[in-house]
């Protein structure tokens, strides 16, 4: 009896450990046969612990258990979901990048190769390092990151610059609050990511790699590592990939808990051991990136999606999607959310149905006031704009970004002025202090932010004015975004910015 | 847990960093062991790493000071660190985060009187499905509530 009881953190946070235990001791004591999988989670973070059972009918799920329920799960007693496959919330997703998380044991390299894994790098080591690129352009594969670059570009870019070191550097600084789809394809799939590396590395030319993973996500720090050992072992990586005779081996290393670290220029700094201050573009990291050579950067999430798109071939990635957002994004759904979790699907969707939809709701029950979209740097929202479709373009035009593609959700509790302040107090607690804007622009902030909270309402063209300076004027995204959340709460949710002034008059 | 342990000797702190000096780019990674032997980056590294790297000392210390995970001082026994970020916020995490505080009767940084915990804020564990959520040395803990987090403090000793 093969039983599957996830390993991803946010089962473990909800008591998956204890679940596992128990069913490992209950098996034990009536002598029964189980085989245990920690595998990673389906997604369905408002089920976990979800336990499955590999059965002839296929795997059939148990949601939410507790340690308790072992005894009458091993009975047959506990009212099963069906299988898996079946649930509505994960039928209706398009599994490209997460075909294998939830499925297999993400440190099994066979049970990785048995669904589809190496096919990708198998077909690339076939390929010359133009054909890569040029796979990787027609799939029209952005970075998942969150600016949206067309990866093919850079990689080209990379390409055809000379040096005698290039580098893949992966950015797996995942710290946009609402965001845990890189942790979460690092804890369930990690050969994925080295499977996309490594091709990368033959499309460019580079031979070395690094993933910069952030500590505050230590059980996917331990996977990875893991991950990269076991490649070696096999051969995937190494001065020999695969028997090809090409060489790619990678690193793994940790941050530091520095928030402006996912900016693809301070995380180079941090990598080498620096400051993470932001570098002035030019030069590109593409010509001049770790240590001042030609590297990658790239986000956790378009590199795992790369294998996909080897596998199937890049027509097939780019059938899905809307305009020039191809593919699948994918949403996190997070915060104040019945059925909070990763939803895999093609660009599109409108915002609406994200929410309400999938997201059943708020948690508490109450009506939504706002999401905000794309992580601490991402616009709030009102529901007047849920008709608006997840797409790069089509949020960029709604005054929004789709960035990492987290969404959180807030009921009608929620205080948007305090929101705003927080924006700016974390700008303010997370700036490197290169730029003048963001530095000082962000402490500024908090102080006109408090002044209208203190009903002065002369303080509010002086926030919109010092919003123009930092989004103008900053190096980084960090000083030049923070106003997104800041004006889009003003802007939308004026009531909360209207206080004790008026409410004496 | 502030003062008994004699502070690390120079040939310790040469240690623990030389086998990491072939590394690309081998600071982070040193400060990271240092922490990881002694809970917090002692100042008598500063210039050994300085020697080692090639870098004056208050590079080094730039580097150290930059980092919100390296600490200077010795923790308490355990490290409760609450999420702060939005989607926890969402679910009632600035109300978490201040009647645990008082609780204990300590601020942000702050380590109890008995040793036993030092509490910081943390901005996202990646478990924004499950909100609130906090770690609890290393290990995540979500959907946190005042009973949960009574438990979590009882199994910390406070």
């Amino acid at each position: 009896m093969k039983i599957f009881v996830p390993g991803d953190s946010a089962a473990k946070a909800l008591g998956a450990d204890d679940v596992a235990d128990a069913l490992a001791r209950e098996a034990k004591a009536r002598g029964l046969d189980v085989q245990l999988v920690r595998n990673g989670t389906r997604g369905m973070v408002w089920l976990e612990p979800l336990v499955e059972v590999d059965t002839p009918e296929g795997r059939i799920g148990y949601g939410n258990v507790t340690p308790d329920q072992v005894p009458d799960l091993l009975d047959g007693k506990l009212n099963s979901l069906g299988r898996v496959e079946d649930i509505d919330w994960f039928a209706r997703q398009t599994r490209l990048t997460f075909a294998r998380c939830g499925v297999i044991d993400p440190l099994d390299l066979d049970d990785y190769a048995a669904n589809g894994g190496l096919v990708g790098l198998r077909r690339a080591l076939g390929m010359t390092g133009s054909q890569i690129v040029q796979e990787v352009t027609a799939s029209g594969l952005r970075g998942r990151g969150g600016a949206g670059f067309p990866t093919g570009i850079k990689w080209k870019t990379v390409a055809e610059a000379e040096a005698p070191q290039k580098y893949i550097v992966c950015n797996a600084d995942e710290g946009d609050s609402g965001t845990f789809a890189d942790r979460m394809i690092i804890e369930g799939d990690p050969f994925s990511l080295i499977e996309g590396m490594a091709i990368a590395g033959l499309g460019v030319g580079a031979t070395r790699g690094y993933v910069y993973l952030r500590s505050e996500y230590p059980d996917a720090i331990r996977i990875l590592m893991q991950a990269v050992k076991i490649a070696r072992q096999r051969g995937l990586l190494g001065p020999d990939v695969l028997g090809s005779g090409r060489a790619f081996d990678m690193e793994v290393r940790t941050g530091a808990g520095a928030y402006v670290c996912g900016e693809e220029t301070s995380l180079l700094n941090s990598l080498e051991g620096k400051r993470g201050t932001v570098r002035a573009k030019p030069p590109l990291p593409a010509l001049q990136g770790f240590l001042g050579q030609p590297t990658v950067v790239n986000n956790v999430i378009s590199l795992a999606t790369v294998p996909v798109i080897f596998e199937k071939g890049a027509q097939h990635y780019a059938d899905f999607g809307l305009g020039r957002s191809r593919g699948t994004v994918t949403l996190q759904i997070a915060g104040n959310v019945k059925r909070g979790g990763l939803f895999e699907t093609a660009f599109g969707m409108t915002l609406g149905e994200v929410v309400n939809d999938i997201g059943g709701g708020t948690a508490t029950g109450r009506p939504v006031k706002a999401v905000q979209v794309g992580g601490p740097l991402g616009a709030y929202m009102p529901v007047s704009k849920f008709d608006t479709p997840m797409g790069y373009e089509e949020f960029d035009r709604q005054g929004g970004l789709i960035g990492h593609a987290g969404l959180v959700v807030f009921d009608d509790t929620a205080d948007m002025l305090r929101m705003a302040r927080f924006a700016m107090e974390f700008c303010a607690v997370e700036s490197c202090g290169k730029c003048t804007p963001c530095r000082i622009g962000a402490v500024r902030g908090v102080e006109t932010i408090d002044r209208i909270a203190q009903g002065d309402a002369a303080a509010i063209p002086l926030l919109t004015d010092l919003c123009e300076t930092m989004k103008d004027g900053s190096l980084c995204a960090l000083g030049g975004f923070t106003p997104f959340p800041v004006m889009s709460a003003l802007t939308h949710f004026p009531d909360d910015f209207a206080t004790l002034q008026e409410a004496a008059e | 847990m502030h003062s008994s342990a004699p502070a690390p000797s120079e040939e310790e702190i040469r240690g623990v960093v030389t086998p990491l000096a072939s590394l690309e780019g081998p600071l982070l990674p040193m400060l990271h062991a240092l922490q990881d032997t002694w809970g917090f980056v002692p100042q008598a590294a500063v210039p050994v790493l300085a020697d080692i790297l090639n870098l004056g000392r208050a590079e080094v210390h730039g580097v150290i000071s930059f980092y919100h995970d390296f600490r200077r001082n010795p923790a308490g026994r355990h490290i409760l660190k609450i999420c702060r970020a939005e989607a926890c916020q969402s679910m009632g995490a600035n109300a978490l985060a201040e009647s645990t505080l008082q609780k204990l009767g300590i601020a942000w940084h702050g380590t109890t009187p008995n040793g036993a915990v030092t509490v910081e804020p943390v901005y996202c564990l990646g478990m924004c499905a499950c909100a609130p959520a906090v770690m609890v040395d290393g290990k995540v803990v979500g959907r946190v509530d005042d009973a949960r987090m009574d438990r979590i403090l009882a199994e910390v000793g406070v």
